[in-house]
């Protein structure tokens, strides 16, 4: 029971992880497979922030009687990560409205057609 | 011990949450629910003691990535996913659930959650801990080796969006100057309009 609780977190996040994985391969919308993406993308920032955080820990920040804190690496890595995720989310989502400009349909399917026509 | 109960909990919607986003057709209802769960997350952030990035994700997360994926859901004025029948749900869920049982596996070895002398809280987090208040006069960790210790890092950071910045508006910003046959004859018609 205790392996269960210790570990639980890294579970879910697998299961997160691999929700994203199968929205991205299986559904052939775009703006769902970007989506897909950004749940992955989480499940990741769950896995970093679950490895440094430290049972009875407070939060990193200087307090005095506090002895025992967080890791903060983690902290500083993720909220790099969140903020380039956003970016890269921005990017994508252009695209689509780029490829919806120019084959009037976001569906992957019907743009594999399209192109197979051509 | 209530930390645990509360991330135990939160960590089972947020696996609800995920479930639904890709079980639901409606595109809006997916965005919204991605709303919720990016809030869910922000939530766990603050339980796990990540202060800086929960309000990082809310602000991030839940805000500016919801707006985004509303305004791209208004500009391809697609509200409904078409589930074809041409991909084969059993081929990619037996890929996922293979990759997931290897992954499952990998944990086994990971030192438990909140333990102390895992080796990620050993080495040169107890560094900072120690000496980011002397060296650099700010008593939030975070942002001492965010601004400080790994300025130069965060700098890189600011290209990356200011590149991704520029690439939307190069994708975005002019206006399209070959009409595409593809698209409705109605927006090109009102299109050439415009241009004469």
């Amino acid at each position: 029971m205790d392996f269960f609780i210790s570990h639980y977190n890294y579970w879910i996040v697998i299961f997160l992880m691999m929700v994203g994985l199968y929205t991205v391969i299986n559904r052939g919308n775009l703006i769902k497979k970007i989506i897909g993406l950004n749940i992955f993308q989480v499940s990741v920032f769950f896995l970093y922030i679950s490895m440094g955080a430290v049972k009875d820990g407070a939060a990193p920040i200087i307090t005095e009687g506090v002895k025992l804190y967080s890791n903060p690496l983690p902290h500083v890595l993720i909220l790099t990560a969140i903020v380039v995720g956003v970016a890269t989310t921005a990017l994508g989502l252009a695209l689509v409205v780029r490829i919806k400009e120019s084959y009037g349909t976001i569906e992957e399917d019907e743009i594999h057609e399209m192109d197979h026509s051509l | 011990m209530i930390d645990l109960i509360i991330n135990i909990i939160l960590l089972a919607f947020l696996a609800i949450t995920a479930v639904a986003i890709i079980r639901s057709t409606n595109l809006f209802a997916s965005i919204m629910l991605f709303g919720i769960f990016s809030l869910l997350s922000a939530t766990l952030f603050v339980v796990m003691d990540a202060l800086d990035v929960a309000f990082t994700e809310a602000a991030v997360g839940a805000g500016i990535s919801t707006i985004l994926m509303l305004t791209t859901l208004v500009l391809t004025k697609n509200h409904n996913e078409k589930r074809s029948h041409a991909h084969r749900p059993w081929l990619s869920l037996a890929v996922v659930i293979i990759t997931g049982m290897v992954l499952v596996y990998g944990t086994l070895d990971i030192p438990g959650f909140g333990d102390p002398a895992a080796p990620a809280n050993m080495h040169v987090a107890q560094y900072y801990i120690n000496n980011a208040l002397p060296e650099t006069g700010v008593p939030n960790i975070v942002t001492a080796v965010l601004a400080s210790y790994r300025g130069f890092d965060t700098l890189g950071e600011v290209a990356v969006i200011f590149t991704a910045g520029v690439a939307v508006l190069l994708l975005l910003g002019g206006k399209p100057s070959i009409p595409n046959s593809n698209s409705n004859p109605g927006i090109n018609k009102k299109r050439e309009e415009d241009e004469t």
